[in-house]
């Protein structure tokens, strides 16, 4: 497959065919090398499919028209634009082309009802955290296990231990203070969320009433956990 | 005969790894079994101490591993129990001048001549517990009623959990009856919900542990002692025996309640 020399102009071959991406430049001055390079590899280009991410340009209809007959002319056929302008992608929507590129996992989901819910990223733990253990992750962590003393959980978001809490647990690493740490016994070494640290004092006996742990008035607070 | 390697080890310094092998070993060598243990504490020898045979040292491990003698040399033989072998640590090398693949091969060669290997792990979480625990087949953690020595037996087991060796097996050592009542020693039950491994052996504190390895006489020669008759008895767990835990208390004290425990697990072997 040919490659650009021109900065301007870069195609690569994607499922659906081609797609072009244009770089800084003028409109007229990208739409010529665009033809110029398909001119002069004729051969190859005939009969492709084209996509072309035009990035900020604005594209006004006219333009888009002419340049998608030029294109036909010379044995090309284009079937999307994308643009980051909604303007240009109107433009192409009106015309009769794609704006975005079929993906096996859409960027932004398709929208459902409103009784569909997205969900969040988590991550499922399904055994005992021992001592020296370490999970980090940006998202949330549920543990189906015990967190022993000396292991550590990070997390972006919450943290949710179905079994003992004995270790050290960070939520809200990122600075998210709605995230909570649940356990169904709490006794952990150190609690943090956000950028506060808590030490839980427990005492012999044990309370093995689920708890759960969140921020309030910046300061964490351990409360019965609940259905709410 | 093709013997089984068991690794004894504990991650903290000073539990009685040491000890248990040397006593678990004469054991298995009364009850008739051809035994080799292997001391894997390079630089910090301790096992031919406690097992009354350093004295017959010439070869040692490195030596083997480096060629420098064939691995029966190495095998001093025990004047006791003429089934029982040590292949002693070098002192003057450290835990680099042997490698896992080194004493997995090692055991290999072994594996054909007798029915059980030994291997005495040094303390810690490096290169000296990475030897010992290559080419375990079975992983005995020894630990203390103490919250450090758990924290570390925790940490060991995930090691061991980890590279997928085992199966795991826990000896409670140094467990002294008294201070547990009083409730100023860790609960037994309390290390085994969080280990959650399956305990083969509760040895009690016995000043003859001390007495005997200052003399090279481990405990379990004779089980005159109570911690003799605990290394004897798990000897024998090892050997596929079901064998009660001693009842250290009179009372309805922790072991009595460990027992039952265990029973209903069901699953001691």
């Amino acid at each position: 497959m040919p490659t650009t020399a021109d900065r301007r102009v870069q195609i690569k071959g994607i499922r659906e065919g081609l797609l072009v991406t244009f770089g800084e430049g003028e409109w007229s001055e990208l739409r010529t090398a665009l033809l110029t390079y398909i001119q002069e590899q004729a051969a190859f280009f005939k009969g492709a499919r084209l996509a072309i991410d035009v990035g900020n340009h604005v594209v006004h209809a006219a333009e888009m028209g002419s340049l998608r007959d030029r294109l036909s002319d010379l044995g090309v056929s284009l079937w999307a634009v994308l643009s980051n302008s909604p303007v240009t992608e109107r433009t192409a929507q009106v015309l009769g082309l794609a704006t975005r590129l079929p993906s096996p996992r859409p960027e932004r989901p398709v929208r459902r009802g409103d009784t569909e819910l997205e969900g969040e990223n988590a991550v499922l733990v399904q055994r005992t955290l021992r001592s020296g253990y370490r999970l980090s992750t940006r998202g949330h962590v549920v543990v189906i296990g015990e967190v022993n003393p000396g292991a550590e959980i990070y997390a972006g978001g919450s943290v949710v231990v179905w079994g003992r809490l004995r270790g050290t647990v960070h939520a809200g690493i990122e600075g998210n203070t709605a995230a909570v740490i649940c356990a169904l016994e709490m006794a952990p070494v150190q609690l943090r969320i956000a950028d506060q640290v808590a030490v839980i004092q427990t005492g012999r006996r044990r309370k093995t009433e689920p708890m759960m742990a969140r921020l309030e008035n910046g300061q964490i607070v351990l409360e019965p956990w609940k259905g709410k | 005969m093709v013997a089984k390697v068991v690794t004894v080890t504990s991650g903290k310094g000073g539990v009685g790894k040491t000890t248990t092998t040397a006593n678990l070993a004469v054991a298995l060598a009364t009850l008739g079994q051809k035994v080799v243990c292997i001391d894997a504490d390079i630089g910090l020898r301790n096992l031919d101490v406690v097992l009354g045979l350093e004295n017959r040292i010439v070869y040692d491990l490195v030596d083997v591993v480096e060629g420098r003698c064939r691995l029966r040399q190495a095998m001093i033989r025990d004047k006791r129990l003429p089934e029982l072998y040590l292949i002693p640590a070098a002192q003057t090398r450290d835990k680099n001048a042997v490698s896992p693949s080194d004493m997995s091969r090692l055991c290999e060669e072994l594996r054909p001549e007798v029915d059980w290997i030994f291997i005495d792990s040094p303390a810690g979480i490096e290169r000296g517990f990475r030897n010992a625990l290559a080419p375990a087949d079975m992983v005995l953690v020894v630990t203390n009623p103490e919250v450090s020595a758990v924290r570390d037996a925790d940490r060991i087991i995930g090691i061991v959990e980890a590279e997928e060796k085992g199966p795991v097996r826990l000896i409670l050592n140094r467990v002294n009856p008294n201070l547990t009542r009083r409730g100023d020693m860790l609960n037994a039950e309390d290390v085994l919900e969080l280990l959650a491994v399956e305990l083969i052996g509760i040895v009690p504190e016995d000043e003859n542990v001390i007495i005997s390895t200052n003399k090279g006489q481990p405990v379990a020669l004779d089980g005159k002692s109570r911690a003799g008759l605990a290394f004897q008895n798990i000897a024998r767990r090892l050997m596929g025996e079901n064998v009660p835990f001693l009842n250290l208390d009179s009372g309805d004290g922790f072991l009595k309640r460990l027992t039952r425990l265990f029973r209903s697990g069901g699953t001691m072997g």
